[in-house]
C-alpha cells in the first residue's frame, strides 16, 4: 500500500523540479492523445512547439501572446500568494479593453505633447481596476466570496462588450459588423521590432514582472501580503489589515489585467471587437501557478503557455487537430503541477502502517 | 490470570523522531495506572496505538492474554477500550445525543439512547443534557459527554489523556470519585498526566516515560512529587523561587467596565470586566477554558478593536479601538495561545517570523526589508533564548513546541515592552523551556515591566503571580493578592461561586 | 383559459426547467461541502456530463442512457479532483479551478463534431389526461422526468443528511475531521463518496442542459451555471430545501428576462443576459453580509486537507 508521510523539511529540489515534471507528464499524455487521434506525435509536437518559433517572426508572435499572459499572471500571483482569489482577470481584460477603446476613440490623436496611446493605456488599467474593485469592495464590506463575484463579473463584462460593440461604440460605417472604428494611428502602441507585431505591451509586461519581483521578494508589503495568505491569524495578530491586502491584490491584478486588455486592442487588434481575448485571463491562472507564483517563473511559464496558443493554431491548420485541445492541455498541466507539488512536502512510501 | 492489557516492546517511529522505543507495560483489571511523562515523551502516541489510531512499527499488543492482530478504533471499542482524548473528539454543532451516537457502534446507538444516557449519568454523577448542542457546553460538561460516551459501551479499560487540565480542582475531585467507582466495579483506567499530586492521590501504579522509553515503574504513593518529577525529566527539576511583590508603580494597563459580545457565534461575551495592572507586577488570570479568556485577550491585543476607546487604557492612552500595531507602539507585547498560525507563521522562516512584530523602523528602508538587520535580530533571539534550531532559515513549523515558544517569547521581549500579555505561555512546552519562560517573565517584572498572565494551571499562577483574578462566564473577579488566596479558593471562583450576583459580589474568600 | 393565465403557467413551467440543472449541480455540491470538500470545478463536471451524455444519447438514440453516461462522466471528472484534493491534499481552490478549466477544454474537444445534431427526446412521465387538467395539470404533471427526479433527489438528500446515521457521519466528517478520524471513521472514503456524488449530480445537471433543456450540444453551454450553483449552496446556508428555492429564483430571473423581451419591451438583449450573473452577485452580498450566520452554517472542516498523521 502506498501512503504519504510528511517530510521534516520541504524538498527544495522538488520545488524547482515540480513544474518541469508537470510539463513532462503533460507532454506524455499529449503524445498518447495524438496517437489516439491517429496523428504522429512527432509531427504534432513539431507543429505545436517547434514550427511556431523557427524564425524571428515566430518569436515575435510568441511575444505578442506572452505579453497579456505575463501581465495578468503577475498580478494574479500577488493575490494568490495572499489567498485572494481573483479569477475574473478575463473580465478585467475585457473592461480594460473597452475603457481603452473609448478613450482611444475620444482622444486618440494625442495632444498636450503626450503620445496618443498613453491615455488609452492608462484608461485600460483604470477600467481593470474598477472591475477588480467590485469584488474587493463586496468582499471587504459584505463578506461576499471573491471567487464567485469576480467570476460572475467575467460574464457581465462579456455581455457589456457585446453590448458596446453592437451599440454605443459600433462603427457606423461597419456595415452592421459589431466592431468599433479603427483607432487613429497615434493611439496604436509603438512596435518594438520592425515588420512584426511585437508591441510596447511586451516591454510593459517584462517591466511589470520586474517590479512585481521586487515587491514579492524584497518589500515589506510583499511580506505582509504573503503572511496574510499563509497565516491569516498571524497577520491579524501582527496587526496587518486583511482588507488592505484584499484591496491591494484586486487593484494590482485588476489594473494589470486591464492594461493587458488595453494593450491587446491598442496593439495587435487596433479596434474594439466582440472577442478581445482568447481566454488569457483564465490561462493566466495556470501560468501563475506553473510559475510558482513567482514573477520570474511566470515569464517562463507564460512562454510555454503562449506556445500552446500559437502551436494550437498551427496544429489546427496543418494537422486538423481541434483548437480545443489547448484547453485540455492547460487543465492537465495544472493538475499535474498541483499533484507534483504535494511531493515537495510529502514523501511517498511503501508500507501498510499508519 | 493474564493482565487485561499488555504492551510488549512497542516501537513507533515518525519521520525525524522515535515516539516510542521498546515500551512495555501491563494493566490489571480494576487498576488505575498512571502513564507519566513530559510533553513529547510519547504518552499520547502510545495510547493512540492501544486505541488503534496508530500502528506500531514493532512490538505486540495483548488483550486478555491474546495477541491483537487487527486494530482500529472500532475494534478497540468492541474489545471494551474507551478513550477520552485531551482534545475532545466532539462535534460542536451536533447535539450531545448525536455526539454520543457517533461514538457507539451502529447496533448500540439505536433505541432509547437518551434514556440510557440519563440513567448512566445519574449512576456516575455525570450530569449531561442529551438535547443540548455541544457548543453551548462548558469544557467540563464536554468532558462529561466524552466520558458518558465511553461508559455507554461498558468498557473494560478507560484511557484518560490529561483529563484535569480543563477542570477546576473541585471538578477534578468529582472526576476522581467517578474513576474510583469505575475501578471498584472492575474497570481498569490508564491515566495520562503530568500533574504529580493527582497521580499520587489517584493511581495504584505508574509507568514513567522519557523520550519515548520506559524509565521507571513505581508505586506513586511511595514517591514524592519531587522524586516523580526527577524520574520524568531525568534530573532534579529546576526550581523557581516564589517571590511575590507588591507594586506601587504607575498603572500600565487599566480596563474599565469592558463589555463586548463575542465575534465567534459560539463564544463568550465579556461582561463588565474591570481591572488595572501596575508597573512591576504580575497579574494572573485563572479560569476554566471557554469563560471569555480568548475574547478578553483579543480585546486587549487589538485583534478585536471594537471596544470603546476609553474602556482600555494602555500607558495612559485610551486604546480600546487601536489596532495591534498601535498598541505595540505604546509598549505592549503579546504571546498568544496558539503558537503555530498565530504567534508564528509555520511556513515562513524564523527570520521572517522575527519581522512579524519587530519594530519596523529599524528593519525596513524605503519599503524594502533590510535583510541583514532582520537576520541579526533573529540570530540574537535564537541565541539569547536558547532556541534549538538548525538555523534561522528553518521554517517555524519545523521547531518543537518548546523551542518555538521560546522564540516567540524572545521576539516579544526583544523590543523591551512595558507590558507583556502571555496566554498559556508554557502549555505543551517541555520543563526546560517552561522554566526559562517563567524566569523571563519574572525578570521582566523585576525590571519594572508588567505581565498579564493567563493560565489554566493553578500551580503556575501561584508560582508567578503577585495578584490573581478569575474569569467566569465572561466576568472577571476583582484581583486579590496571592497571599490571601489558596488553590481551593481560586478553584471555587473558577466554578462560579461568588459570581451569582455579578462581579461586584465576587469575593476572594 | 385567459392569455395571462396561460402565460403565467408557461412561465412557471419554464422557471422549473431553467432551475433544474442548478438544483442538480447545487445539491451535489452541497453534499460534498457538508463532508468538507469544496469542489469549485462544478462548471467543468457539468460540461463533461453535458457532452458525454449528449454523445451517448445521440449515438444510441436513448436519452435515459445519456443521463447515465452524463452521471458517470461527472463522476469521472470528480475522481480526478478526488485523487488530487483528497489523496494528494492539493489546494482545493486551485484544484477546483483546474477542474473547471480542464472540463471546459475536454468537453469542447470531445464535442466539436457533435454540434448541431438533433436528439430523440424523452417521453414525459405523466399521461396527456393528467397534463391537460386546467392549471394544475401543466404545473403539477407537465414536466419531464428530470424535474421530478431533481425534487426527489433534494428530498432524499435532506432525509439522508438529517435522518440517517450515514448522514450524521457525513456531517461529522465535514464538521471536525480530526474527531471523526479519532472515532475511527474513514474520513477520506466518506469524502470520496461525497465528491463522486457531487460529480454525478453535476454531470446530470449538465446532461439536462444538452439532452432536454436546449437540447443540443454547444461549447461552454453551461454559461456559468456551475459557478452559480456554488453561490446557491452559500445562499442555501448548506440546507437542502433552500437549494430548491434558490435554484428556482435563478430560473425565474432567467425566464423573466426573456419574457420582458418577448413582451416587446425595448431593452438590449445583452443587458438582459447579464441579469442572472448580477442576481448571483446581489444574492451573495445579501446572504454573506451576516457573517455570523454564514460562519454558523459553514462546515467547519470545509476545504481543509486531511491526513491521518497530521
Amino acid at each position: 500500500m502506498l501512503r504519504l508521510t510528511r517530510r521534516t523539511n520541504p524538498s527544495r529540489s522538488l520545488e524547482i523540479l515540480a513544474p518541469l515534471v508537470a510539463v513532462a507528464l503533460t507532454l506524455v499524455v499529449a503524445a498518447i492523445l495524438f496517437v489516439a487521434l491517429g496523428k504522429n506525435p512527432a509531427d504534432a509536437f513539431a507543429a505545436m512547439f517547434w514550427r511556431p518559433v523557427q524564425d524571428l517572426y515566430g518569436w515575435s508572435e510568441l511575444g505578442v501572446k506572452v505579453a497579456p499572459l505575463i501581465l495578468c499572471a503577475v498580478g494574479l500571483a500577488i493575490g494568490f500568494r495572499a489567498s485572494v482569489w481573483n479569477i475574473g482577470a478575463e473580465g478585467q481584460i475585457v473592461v480594460g479593453a473597452i475603457a481603452a477603446s473609448w478613450v482611444a476613440l475620444a482622444t486618440g490623436e494625442g495632444g498636450f505633447g503626450l503620445p496618443g496611446w498613453l491615455l488609452p493605456l492608462l484608461a485600460g488599467a483604470l477600467g481593470g481596476m474598477v472591475w477588480g474593485a467590485i469584488p474587493a469592495l463586496l468582499r471587504t464590506k459584505a463578506n461576499a466570496n471573491e471567487i464567485l463575484v469576480s467570476l460572475m463579473l467575467v460574464y457581465v463584462g462579456g455581455f457589456l462588450l457585446q453590448y458596446v460593440v453592437r451599440g454605443p461604440m459600433r462603427d457606423p460605417m461597419s456595415f452592421g459588423f459589431p466592431q468599433s472604428p479603427m483607432f487613429p494611428d497615434p493611439a496604436r502602441l509603438p512596435i518594438l521590432l520592425d515588420t512584426t507585431r511585437l508591441h510596447l505591451g511586451f516591454a510593459l509586461a517584462l517591466l511589470a514582472a520586474l517590479v512585481a519581483w521586487l515587491f514579492v521578494a524584497r518589500s515589506y508589503q510583499g511580506f505582509v501580503f504573503r503572511l496574510s495568505g499563509e497565516a491569516p491569524a498571524a497577520a491579524a495578530y501582527a496587526g496587518f489589515s486583511r482588507a488592505k491586502v484584499i484591496w491591494g491584490s484586486f487593484l494590482i491584478s485588476g489594473g494589470l489585467a486591464g492594461l493587458a486588455g488595453a494593450a491587446e486592442v491598442l496593439g495587435p487588434i487596433g479596434q474594439l471587437q466582440p472577442a478581445v481575448s482568447p481566454g488569457y485571463g483564465f490561462a493566466a491562472i495556470i501560468v501563475a501557478f506553473l510559475g510558482r507564483l513567482h514573477p520570474i517563473g511566470i515569464i517562463a511559464a507564460a512562454l510555454l503557455m503562449g506556445l500552446f496558443y500559437l502551436g494550437g493554431e498551427i496544429a489546427q491548420m496543418e494537422l486538423q487537430l481541434p483548437i480545443a485541445i489547448t484547453g485540455v492541455f492547460q487543465g492537465l498541466l495544472l493538475f499535474f503541477l498541483l499533484g507534483a507539488d504535494t511531493f515537495v512536502r510529502w514523501r511517498l512510501v511503501l508500507g501498510g502502517t499508519r | 490470570m493474564p493482565p487485561l492489557l499488555e504492551l510488549v516492546g512497542i516501537t513507533k517511529r515518525y519521520p525525524g523522531i522515535v515516539a516510542n522505543q521498546d515500551v512495555s507495560l501491563a494493566v490489571q483489571p480494576g487498576e488505575i495506572q498512571a502513564l507519566l511523562g513530559e510533553n513529547g515523551a510519547g504518552k499520547s502516541t502510545l495510547m493512540k496505538i492501544v486505541y488503534g489510531l496508530a500502528r506500531p512499527d514493532e512490538g505486540e499488543i495483548r488483550w486478555q492474554g491474546e495477541l491483537v492482530v487487527e486494530n482500529s478504533p472500532v475494534l478497540a471499542r468492541k474489545r471494551g477500550i474507551g478513550m477520552v482524548f485531551q482534545h475532545f473528539t466532539l462535534f460542536e454543532t451536533l447535539t450531545v445525543a448525536e455526539n454520543i451516537a457517533l461514538g457507539l457502534e451502529p447496533g448500540n446507538a439505536g433505541s432509547d439512547l437518551e434514556g440510557r444516557i440519563r440513567e448512566l449519568s445519574r449512576h456516575y454523577g455525570l450530569a449531561v443534557a442529551p438535547q443540548a448542542p455541544v457548543w453551548s457546553l462548558s469544557v467540563g460538561e464536554r468532558q462529561r459527554v466524552e466520558i458518558v460516551r465511553c461508559l455507554l459501551q461498558s468498557p473494560r479499560l478507560l484511557i484518560m489523556d490529561e483529563p484535569t487540565s480543563v477542570l477546576t480542582p473541585q471538578e477534578a475531585d468529582g472526576l476522581f470519585a467517578t474513576l474510583r467507582r469505575l475501578a471498584a466495579e472492575g474497570c481498569a483506567v490508564l491515566y495520562i498526566s503530568h500533574k504529580l499530586e493527582e497521580i499520587q492521590a489517584l493511581c495504584h501504579a505508574a509507568t514513567v516515560l522519557r523520550a519515548g522509553k520506559v524509565v521507571a515503574r513505581c508505586d506513586p504513593t511511595r514517591e514524592t512529587a519531587r522524586s516523580l518529577a526527577a524520574l520524568m525529566i531525568g534530573k532534579a527539576p529546576p526550581e523557581i523561587e516564589h517571590r511575590p511583590a507588591e507594586s506601587d508603580g504607575p498603572v500600565v494597563l487599566s480596563v474599565a467596565d469592558l463589555s463586548l459580545p463575542s465575534v465567534d457565534p459560539h463564544g463568550t461575551a465579556l461582561k463588565r470586566v474591570s481591572f488595572s495592572l501596575r508597573a512591576g507586577e504580575i497579574l494572573g488570570v485563572a479560569g476554566v477554558a471557554g469563560n471569555g479568556q480568548r475574547e478578553l485577550l483579543r480585546a486587549l491585543s487589538g485583534e478585536d478593536a471594537r471596544a470603546p476607546a476609553g474602556a482600555i487604557t494602555l500607558a495612559g492612552q485610551p486604546a480600546g479601538n487601536l489596532d495591534p500595531k498601535r498598541r505595540r507602539a505604546l509598549g505592549l507585547a503579546f504571546v498568544p495561545e496558539e503558537r503555530l498560525g498565530r504567534g508564528a507563521a509555520p511556513k515562513l522562516s524564523l527570520t521572517l517570523n522575527a519581522l512579524l512584530t519587530g519594530k519596523r523602523q529599524s528593519l525596513t528602508r524605503a519599503g524594502l526589508i533590510r535583510q541583514g538587520a532582520v537576520e541579526r535580530r533573529a540570530t540574537e533571539i535564537v541565541r539569547r533564548f536558547d532556541v534549538r534550531t538548525p538555523g534561522i532559515q528553518a521554517e517555524a513549523g519545523s521547531l518543537s513546541g518548546g523551542n518555538l515558544q521560546k522564540f516567540i517569547v524572545g521576539r516579544e521581549l526583544y523590543d523591551g515592552p512595558k507590558l507583556l500579555i502571555a496566554a498559556h505561555p508554557t502549555w505543551g512546552v517541555d520543563v526546560g523551556a517552561a522554566t526559562l519562560i517563567r524566569e523571563e517573565m519574572l525578570a521582566l517584572r523585576d525590571r519594572g515591566g508588567s505581565v498579564l498572565l493567563f493560565s489554566e494551571e493553578l500551580d503556575e499562577l501561584f508560582l508567578l503571580s503577585d495578584r490573581i483574578a478569575v474569569m467566569f462566564h465572561g466576568m472577571l473577579s476583582p484581583p486579590a493578592p496571592v497571599r490571601q488566596l489558596t488553590p481551593e479558593s481560586v478553584g471555587l471562583l473558577m466554578g462560579g461561586a461568588g459570581f451569582e450576583g455579578g462581579v461586584g459580589l465576587a469575593q476572594a474568600h | 383559459m385567459g392569455d395571462e393565465l396561460s402565460t403565467a403557467i408557461a412561465v412557471i413551467a419554464a422557471t422549473l426547467r431553467a432551475g433544474t440543472p442548478l438544483v442538480f449541480a447545487a445539491i451535489g455540491e452541497l453534499v460534498a461541502e457538508r463532508a468538507g470538500v469544496l469542489n469549485l470545478g462544478i462548471e467543468g463536471m457539468m460540461l463533461v456530463g453535458a457532452v458525454v451524455g449528449f454523445m451517448v444519447a445521440a449515438s444510441t438514440g436513448l436519452t435515459p442512457l445519456g443521463f447515465v453516461a452524463a452521471a458517470l462522466a461527472g463522476m469521472g471528472a470528480a475522481a480526478i479532483y478526488g485523487a488530487l484534493a483528497l489523496n494528494l491534499m492539493t489546494n482545493q481552490v486551485a484544484t477546483g479551478l483546474a477542474l473547471a478549466i480542464f472540463g471546459a477544454g475536454l468537453a469542447a474537444f470531445l464535442g466539436q463534431s457533435w454540434v448541431g445534431i438533433p436528439l430523440p427526446g424523452m417521453a414525459l412521465p405523466f399521461p396527456e389526461t393528467l397534463r391537460s387538467i386546467p392549471v394544475a395539470g401543466p404545473i403539477l404533471f407537465g414536466h419531464d422526468w428530470l424535474v421530478y427526479l431533481s425534487l426527489l433527489t433534494v428530498a432524499g438528500v435532506a432525509f439522508f443528511l438529517h435522518r440517517t446515521r450515514g448522514g450524521l457521519i457525513l456531517r461529522a466528517v465535514g464538521e471536525n475531521q480530526e474527531s471523526a478520524h479519532a472515532l475511527g471513521y474513514p474520513v477520506l472514503r466518506i469524502r470520496w463518496l461525497a465528491t463522486l456524488f457531487g460529480g454525478a449530480m453535476a454531470g446530470i445537471g449538465g446532461g439536462y442542459l444538452s439532452l432536454i433543456y436546449t437540447p443540443q450540444w454547444a461549447e461552454n453551454m453551461t454559461a456559468g451555471r456551475g459557478w452559480i450553483a456554488l453561490a446557491l449552496v452559500v445562499f442555501a446556508t448548506w440546507r437542502p430545501w433552500r437549494v430548491l428555492l434558490g435554484a428556482y429564483v435563478f430560473g425565474g430571473v432567467t425566464i423573466l428576462g426573456l419574457q420582458i423581451q418577448a413582451a416587446g419591451i425595448a431593452i438590449n438583449s445583452n443587458l438582459v443576459a447579464m441579469t442572472p450573473y448580477l442576481a448571483t452577485i446581489i444574492v451573495l452580498v445579501l446572504i454573506s453580509r451576516d457573517a455570523t450566520r454564514i460562519r454558523l452554517h459553514t462546515p467547519a472542516s470545509l476545504a481543509r486537507p486531511f491526513h491521518p498523521e497530521a
